[in-house]
């Protein structure tokens, strides 16, 4: 860190016990203020060095109100917030090598209530890609990195097993390249491909499409991570060769629309690959099913809690808010109850932006995972379920749920297996 | 301080590993291969020599599967060269005839020092660095950790098991077989990546000898056998950990 | 040209290594096979009182020269080439360690003899050498056949009981002259360089509690090495532990960090990613806890549980301790 500049030399406060000035008694403390003030200048250096970046220009814009502090979620829990951002650049913190670059999950409530939209989803992303251009990144996301070009899957899992879920999914689960065509392409992701906890709500969420009758095809081996979260993470370039790959690849077929499971893949799918050339109707599964509750016979009543968590790149991010609650209200007995936390102002799950390849770095910024505050968040107002939508947080909750000694009181469900659960009968 | 870095692909071991219908060798239509990852840790070694010493990095593979891939990363990373031995060298060709291959290669090139893996998973004939040596007639010391350069000469240390390091001062030119690194491999940015693809040049050489006494041959391959998984032990902790203890007792380990 | 087999010898600072036992005792198998001697190849520097110690083999070679004080990978390889063009035996064997690994290959190319490396097993079968090589991470075992009067094979360590070659005797000796110009190296030794002192060695501890991501705090730490001390053993970790600094380096089970290979591996909330499987799974017994039914360690386990560890650790604790 830079000198503190701001320290006022005692030398320099003056104050006279007896002044006269222009005939008149001024004597006393106060008459400090007759000492020419210091004002200093800041080294603009390392604040220059961010808003000359294409994205990290609004850095620039932050006035000090402070508002984005009590809003963002990393805050909560750690010692971080974009206006100390702001702040220790202007002293000279150079963000570039600095931690706090890695602690943003760009969850977007800052820029939510931002008067001068200093926007840290795209400054970030800016920073990050010269700080890994430079080798700054922290080893658990260089390894994140290291499995999507390998893989093709953060994970590391082989990419020839992305669509072994289907093999017992009980379902039929057509594949494009055998199909060709259809209504709807469902863009099923990574941890829906290969995590344990993802491949159940992928389980679930073909059986509902089956009982619809939709004509549906995934791309099976052939999908690649869309990369959104690499991206934010600063890996623009991986995020623009997958981003390249699954447009060439999906151009071979035909269909109307895009179902996602993943709002990470939501947003890349609508916002960013038309910069590429793909162009498409994305939705997700929530959004999709909403409408179509009534098709669905629901014959087993789940007495049960239940609290939504608004995933940030579902509701934030993407502007849904209702159709998740709409499901989980449709479900016999469901009783949904809010956090204090809940839509527009939603917490975050800690896993954007990269944090889902974070968290052995950010264990020592934190006090607690974003995580577990959440959990605590979900048992404080009695619920009995934890319902998501978003397939980093399954995993990310249940670890959470079992650190902190809830296991019993709390469970986390995917909606989708929850919706599954209620037509248990058919 | 020029520096070779002969890169070599395997088999990736994250796929699942299929034998042939001859039991003779993998099922290589379904594998995919990845970079020795010593390999990895002997390309980083470089590249840090590179950076505290000057001179240059040339990284050498065989024409393979994604190869050209292999290559690039490499020069995104720092290499400075990237040459491609062209031969007909399939995957599995074994290393007696890569390092007379490589050999053959390298006395046509100036090189001070030559860092390679100290392993990789497929040397079923031993390890490629120091039969490179003893066919270029170069010294060689293996499971090497730290690289520094002395007065004309290098010092390295190599590893012996239970932490104990042996130190060497070697002339040059010599080949180290590199077990890790002064730091993790460095990542490539991937749009580095793709800017050197668009740009960097990949050359090209036919190595004029491959013939070498192998003198092995593969007569069979196949699985280890895998255990039949877990006894599955049942109960409150407590009849749990009796029965833990009964079967301490029966292997002897507790009395 | 004889029917012998050889062994090389390694030793590191006077004491000679349990894998030159495990190699003789194949040895003497291989030797009843072929219809020649046992010979362990000694090379060093006044240490012809550690011939006492190979009495598994019917004859040692013993070559003294000052270059041969420290192992080195020049003087050493010249050395054994030497001995090995005189006396042609029908098979050498030589740990496939660090200081093998700097001999086997360097043999093969200058004496022009095959090689097959990372051997777990030698046979010789109709006359023949057949050398079964754990390669591609253990997932492939590769059986090849040997050409030729002589070859080498290169056998990794723990491969074969200790104790069929661990027999003090007196053996004879026939002491080499060493090649000319040995001295004249190209790699000179400097020094050794010893282990930071302080911690215990896991690779050398028959019992080990090893805990994982499982126990999510460092203050569940004491638990389990209650356990470790109750059943006399050392506590041990997965790679996410050691990350997580709650336990230095030197515990780190797996592939980036120690393979071990003891009585009891008692693993404590660890899923078993194959990079630590790779440095477990020779343990003799293996009993696994975790909650998780699928979780790979089972695979490999010889015992699982999944009850929850923070209920077992302290019963069994209890129980051990009596």
């Amino acid at each position: 860190m830079a000198s503190n500049k701001h320290s006022i030399d005692p030398d320099q406060i003056i104050e006279k016990e007896h002044v006269v000035q222009e005939g008149m008694d001024i004597s006393g403390h106060w008459n400090r203020m007759f000492e020419q003030r210091v004002i200093w200048d800041y080294n603009t250096e390392m604040l220059d060095k961010v808003t000359a970046l294409e994205g990290g220009e609004s850095l620039g814009y932050c006035y000090q109100c402070g508002q984005c502090v009590p809003v963002c979620p990393v805050n909560l829990v750690g010692d971080y917030g974009p206006r100390k951002i702001f702040r220790r650049v202007q002293w000279g913190e150079d963000l570039f090598q600095s931690p706090l670059l890695w602690q943003c999950t760009t969850c977007m409530n800052c820029l939510r209530v931002c008067p001068k939209e200093v926007d840290m989803i795209q400054i970030m992303p800016a920073v990050r890609q010269e700080a890994v251009l430079e080798g700054y990144v922290p080893e658990e996301l260089q390894q994140a990195f290291e499995n999507t070009f390998d893989y093709g899957n953060p994970l590391g899992e082989s990419p020839k097993k992305r669509a072994a879920w289907t093999k017992d999914a009980g379902v039929p689960v057509p594949i494009m390249k055998e199909k060709k065509q259809a209504e709807v392409l469902w863009f099923v992701e990574c941890y829906p491909s290969y995590h344990p906890r993802g491949i159940d709500a992928s389980k679930a969420l073909a059986r509902v499409l089956n009982e619809l009758g939709v004509d549906f095809g995934i791309l099976g081996v052939e999908e690649k991570c869309t990369c959104d979260s690499q991206r934010l993470a600063g890996e623009i370039g991986l995020f623009e060769e997958f981003a390249e790959q699954n447009i060439k690849t999906m151009k071979r077929y035909k269909f109307k629309k895009i179902l996602v499971t993943d709002p990470h893949a939501l947003n890349a799918l609508r916002k960013e690959y038309p910069k590429y050339g793909g162009k498409y109707d994305v939705v997700h599964y929530t959004t999709f099913l909403a409408p179509m509750l009534e098709k669905l016979n629901f014959t087993k009543k789940l007495d049960y809690k239940v609290t939504f968590h608004d995933p940030c790149y579902l509701g934030r991010h993407n502007g849904e808010f209702e159709a998740p609650r709409q499901i989980l209200q449709a479900l016999p007995g469901v009783e949904l109850i809010e956090m204090f936390r809940c839509r527009e102002n939603s917490y975050c799950c800690g896993g954007g932006g990269g944090g889902m390849w974070l968290d052995g770095f950010m264990a020592d910024h934190v006090s607690e995972r974003l995580s577990e505050r959440r959990v605590r968040e979900a048992v404080e107002v009695g619920a009995e379920v934890l319902a998501v939508c978003c397939p980093y947080e399954v995993s990310r909750f249940e670890d959470a749920v079992k650190s902190t000694g809830n296991e019993g009181k709390l469970v986390v469900r995917d909606i989708i297996e929850l919706v599954v659960e209620a037509m248990a009968a058919n | 301080m020029n520096i070779i870095v002969p890169v070599k692909q395997v088999p990736d071991l994250v796929e699942e590993l299929e034998i042939n219908d001859d039991g003779t060798d993998l099922d290589r239509d379904y594998l995919s291969y990845k970079l020795n990852e010593f390999d990895e840790h002997a390309l980083e070694e470089a590249l840090l020599l590179k950076e505290e010493h000057g001179g240059t990095v040339t990284v050498i593979a065989f024409e393979g599967d994604d190869t050209d891939k292999v290559l690039y990363t490499a020069i995104a990373k720092g290499a400075d060269r990237a040459v491609k031995i062209t031969n007909d060298l399939p995957p599995g060709t074994p290393n007696h005839v890569l390092a007379k291959a490589l050999a053959s290669v390298l006395s046509g090139m100036e090189y001070d020092l030559i860092l390679t893996g100290v392993q990789a998973a497929d040397d079923r004939d031993g390890q490629l660095g120091v039969l490179l040596a003893n066919y270029l007639d170069v010294p060689h010391v293996s499971v090497v950790s730290g690289v520094a350069p002395s007065n004309g000469a290098v010092t390295v240390q190599k590893e012996y098991a239970g932490g104990v390091m042996a130190e060497f001062e070697v002339d040059l030119p010599a080949v180290f077989g590199v077990q890790a690194a002064r730091q993790t491999p460095r990542y490539a940015p991937v749009s580095r990546v793709r800017q050197v693809m668009r740009q960097a040049e990949i050359e090209e050489v036919e190595a004029n000898d491959t013939e070498a006494n192998i003198g092995s041959s593969i007569r069979r391959m196949f699985k280890p056998e895998k255990g039949a998984g877990a006894e599955m032990l049942e109960g409150s902790p407590e009849e749990i950990a009796e029965k833990i203890i009964k079967i301490l007792q029966e292997k002897g380990i507790k009395k | 040209m004889s029917q012998d087999v050889f062994v090389v010898a390694e030793h590191l600072q006077g004491k000679i290594d349990d894998v030159t036992y495990e190699l003789l005792g194949k040895a003497r198998e291989l030797a009843g096979q072929s219809g020649g001697h046992v010979v362990a190849v000694l090379m060093g520097s006044g240490i012809q009182n550690q011939a006492g110690s190979l009495g598994a083999a019917d004859k040692v070679l013993y070559m003294d020269n000052a270059a041969l004080e420290h192992f080195n990978p020049e003087s050493y390889a010249r050395a054994l080439s030497h001995i090995l063009e005189q006396n042609q035996p029908r098979l050498t064997l030589i740990p496939n360690t660090s200081m093998g690994m700097d001999l086997a290959a360097a043999v093969s190319v200058k004496n022009n003899l095959p090689l097959v490396a990372y051997a777990t097993d030698v046979q010789i079968d109709n006359g023949q050498v057949v050398a079964t090589s754990q390669l591609y991470g253990g997932k492939i075992n590769v059986e090849s056949v040997l050409e030729g009067d002589s070859s080498v094979v290169s056998v990794l360590a723990g491969s074969f009981a200790v104790d069929a070659g661990k027999q003090d005797g007196s053996p004879e000796v026939e002491t080499v002259a060493a090649p000319d110009g040995l001295d004249q190296t190209r790699v000179r030794f400097k020094n050794l360089i010893q282990p930071e002192g302080g911690d215990v060695d896991i690779t050398q501890q028959d019992i080990l509690v090893s805990v994982g991501r499982g126990i999510q705090s460092e203050d569940n730490l004491p638990m389990v090495e209650e356990l470790a001390e109750a059943l006399g053993g050392a506590l041990a970790s997965s790679r996410p532990i050691v990350d997580n600094k709650w336990l230095p380096k030197t515990r780190q089970v797996g592939k980036s960090g120690l393979k071990v290979k003891p009585k009891l591996y008692f693993a404590v909330g660890i899923s078993g990613a194959p990079e630590h499987i790779e440095g477990m799974k020779d343990a003799e017994l293996i009993i696994a806890i975790n909650t998780d039914p699928e979780a790979p360690i089972f695979e490999v386990a010889h015992f699982g549980v999944t009850e929850d560890l923070f209920d077992v650790v302290p019963a069994l604790t209890e129980k051990l301790k009596g």
